[in-house]
């Protein structure tokens, strides 16, 4: 490093490559995404969006709730699940024998320990869950040969995860979801809960209005501040609420003879919140909820 | 450097060059910083009092947090750390420094663009990107403002009378780029009319954020600390070769860190950043060993000098460089992750790390620009301790909450109420820190502005004798231009 030269051709190859790494590539790999269909469906996925949702992401972005919220769920594991659900009037014992015998074969001997443990204290009721792990192949194998014995099984792909425990995603977030974003607001801190399923969550628009209003109206201990701004105190008319007014629980109302009517922004703000939800099975994400194993 | 040092006339001047430039960038640094400082503890209160904003849409949480975070990025440490690179190339090159105005001009295009910037994210105009919330217009003044600087920086770069490079010069210089760089393709790419489409926002986001809150940072603090520890110590940097290493390893691997670990995105990026991070780990191990040659048995006491804040700043460089890259890690980006330890490290790094750096460097700049003492010597003691006390008692608790909180959210068993509870203990107990941060930026504006004033009735004095003396003195006498009048004073506090 005797020359400026030298210094400046070092950095430029350091930070050069990395701009092609960090920056190209995923501009040439997702720049030019489209719409994507959901699995098992010919649906498009992200919708396409409504004008008031659009206008709510910008409402969301001015009023920075990416401060505190995030917006992408994560997932640890997957597990492939087979359940048993009809035994079709076929005693219980003899669907053990049965399954007994085909676990001699491959890929099943390897996890006919784990198999047998599930039915160790079966007595017979449906649904049962034979298999869950992450062995795609064992859950394809026994689907196969069960089919012929003529009993039912379900099988499905569940996502795990502390997340998706919590309730906040059907399955991790993936570069698709964020399609329609301008600007994207992944967030990284979680002051707040995540939101990328809060429309499923919680689908009453008016519940999010309320919420906005006055937080600890909805949640008792919310370390949410409210955005009375986002709304507007006024007289009623005749005496009358208007259509549109909020209904408070009484000790966070305004006083006699006034409303409280949500703006444009936060009606704008309320639709897109209820828009959030990520919950469509993708190739890149797939989960089909085993009701039956649950 | 150590001829400059000898040659004090040389050093005088060299220092008389710097006064305007480095005036107008420090003097809205400490503007800035104290603003910042405030609208972070106005964010803050927030969670004291979630309603106290409620009707009051400029400072709502989201508004005052983003724009306390960009006033300590764009309004302090970049023009402040600016300020501290024209006055080290200049020192270093032995020459006064070049296009002296051109600075000044940008000092004040950078402060309006920080101005625009501020206002328009307290108005709900941010761009919603973090870091990188100024809207177009203020972009456009900040880019500018630092080519201007650039330019002279570099040029004052090519005076230099000793032809070899020094490590601080591949360190700053190589800064100069990386903010040109990074900052240019953000903008261009984040705020153009037609960004690109869904997550590649998000991962040119986080790979500017990188560059800057990390590589940057990096390249900035070390070189300035590379600079003023040998003076302060008395002795050589030792082992230019490991430096060269840490630099290098620096810029190499750095520079990939940046994806989260479980982002939506393709799995190869997180993958990617993980193992740079790792190996990023290198620069920060060799700095340690450069700065354990150096500082071993030093036996220099500061007292709240210069040098406590830069040795303050390059342990907390080890430090938050650690934490950081291992927060690359994916079984601790998956307790780390979207907790309050990100934000308590980010705030370690800009005001722990690089603020403490800085505060140190204006405080050795600032008597030698001006010719004077600080006007309060003492309290820019006290600030040290201020500083030092209240980065720790604002960034500890929050970091600590944060893996309590990673470790709570990961358990689904636990209500997510149940988990803000917990943190907001945390939390409240870090405004205390806020306090104590915000008490030591006063003392800096304090010393800076009265620095000023003094200086400016001096100026005024000046020509108030050129104007009363009789008329045989030349033409040429009064102090009409900004570079004669701060000579004349030298001289005086010389003699």
């Amino acid at each position: 490093m005797k020359t400026g030269f030298s210094v400046f051709l070092a950095a430029f190859v350091a930070l050069g490559a990395s701009w092609f790494g960090l920056v190209y590539a995923p501009l040439e790999q997702l720049g030019r995404a489209q719409q994507t269909v959901i699995l098992h469906s010919t649906d498009a996925w992200p919708p396409q969006r409504t004008g008031d949702v659009t206008l709510g992401l910008q409402v969301y972005r001015a009023s920075g709730c990416v401060a505190c919220h995030t917006m992408q769920v994560r997932q640890t594991g997957v597990a492939n699940e087979i359940a048993l659900t009809d035994l079709k009037d076929h005693p219980a014992t003899d669907f053990k024998e049965f399954l007994n015998s085909l676990l001699i074969a491959p890929p099943l001997d390897a996890c006919s320990n784990v198999i047998l443990a599930n039915l160790e204290h079966w007595d017979g009721k449906v649904p049962v869950t034979l298999y869950s792990g992450d062995d795609g192949a064992v859950v394809a194998a026994l689907a196969d040969k069960l089919k012929p014995a003529g009993v039912k099984t379900a099988t499905g792909v569940l996502a795990s995860g502390s997340d998706l425990a919590r309730g906040w995603g059907l399955r991790q977030s993936v570069a698709a979801d964020y399609l329609y974003d301008q600007p994207v607001q992944l967030g990284n801190l979680r002051a707040g809960p995540d939101l990328s399923l809060i429309g499923v969550r919680a689908p009453d628009l008016n519940r999010h209005l309320q919420h906005l209003y006055a937080p600890k109206s909805l949640v008792k201990d919310s370390t949410m501040p409210a955005f009375r701004f986002l709304f507007e105190v006024r007289k009623k008319v005749d005496g009358q609420p208007s259509p549109d007014a909020l209904v408070l629980p009484p000790e966070f109302a305004p006083a006699a003879g006034l409303e409280v009517v949500p703006t444009a922004e936060a009606r704008h703000l309320a639709a897109y919140l209820v828009s959030l939800q990520a919950s469509a099975p993708l190739y890149e994400a797939p989960f089909t909820p085993v009701t039956a194993a649950k | 450097m150590n001829q400059s040092g000898n040659n004090t006339a040389g050093a005088n001047e060299i220092d008389t060059s710097c006064r305007v430039p480095l005036l107008a960038l420090f003097g809205g640094a400490a503007l800035w910083l104290v603003l910042g400082l405030a609208l972070g503890f106005a964010a803050a209160m927030s969670f004291h009092a979630p309603d106290l904003f409620a009707d009051c849409s400029c400072l709502t949480f989201g508004h005052a947090q983003a724009a306390a975070n960009d006033l300590l990025l764009y309004g302090f440490v970049l023009p402040a750390a600016l300020g501290v690179v024209l006055w080290i190339f200049a020192r270093l090159s032995q020459a006064p420094l070049a296009l002296p105005i051109v600075p000044v001009v940008a000092a004040n295009l950078w402060h309006l663009g920080v101005l625009i910037g501020t206002v328009a994210i307290l108005m709900g105009d941010s761009t919603g990107h973090a870091w990188l919330e100024y809207p177009r217009e203020s972009a456009v003044l900040l880019f500018a403002a630092f080519l201007l600087i650039a330019v002279s920086a570099v040029a004052t770069m090519g005076l230099r009378a000793n032809r070899d490079l020094y490590p601080s010069h591949w360190f700053l210089f190589a800064a100069l780029l990386w903010f040109a760089w990074s900052y240019s393709t953000a903008n261009l790419f984040l705020l153009s009319a037609h960004p690109p489409r869904g997550v590649v926002q998000a991962i040119i986001g986080w790979w500017f954020a990188n560059n800057m809150l990390f590589v940057g940072l990096a390249l900035l603090g070390i070189g300035i600390a590379f600079y003023f520890l040998p003076k302060f110590l008395g002795r050589p940097l030792p082992g230019a070769d490991y430096i060269l290493f840490a630099f290098l390893t620096l810029v190499f691997f750095g520079t990939w860190c940046g994806v989260p670990q479980g982002a939506p995105v393709p799995a190869w990026l997180p993958a990617v950043s993980a193992f740079a991070a790792m190996l990023s780990l290198l620069p920060v191990l060799v700095v340690a060993i450069v700065l354990w040659k150096i500082g071993r048995g030093a036996g220099v006491k500061c007292f709240g000098g210069p040098l406590c804040f830069i040795k303050f700043g390059i342990l907390s460089f080890l430090v938050t460089g650690f934490l950081y890259l291992i927060g690359f890690c994916p079984s601790a980006s998956r307790v780390l992750d979207f907790t309050w330890f990100g934000f308590g490290l980010s705030q370690w790094q800009l005001l722990g790390f690089m603020g403490m750096i800085l505060l140190g460097a204006i405080y050795e700049i600032l008597p030698r620009i001006m010719h004077r003492d600080l006007p309060f010597p003492k309290l820019a003691q006290v600030s040290y301790f201020c500083f030092a006390g209240g980065v720790l008692v604002y960034v500890l608790p929050l970091m600590i909450g944060g893996v309590v909180q990673g470790v709570k959210l990961g358990d689904p068993s636990v209500p997510f109420a149940d988990v803000s509870a917990v943190v907001l203990l945390f939390f409240r107990a870090s405004s205390l820190g806020q306090v104590g941060l915000l008490v030591g930026a006063l003392f800096l504006l304090l010393n800076v502005l009265v620095l000023t004033v003094q200086w400016k009735l001096g100026l005024l004095k000046l020509v108030i004798a050129a104007v009363k003396a009789p008329l045989s003195v030349p033409a040429c006498a009064p102090a009409s231009t900004s570079n004669s009048a701060p000579l004349s004073t030298s001289g005086e506090v010389k003699s």
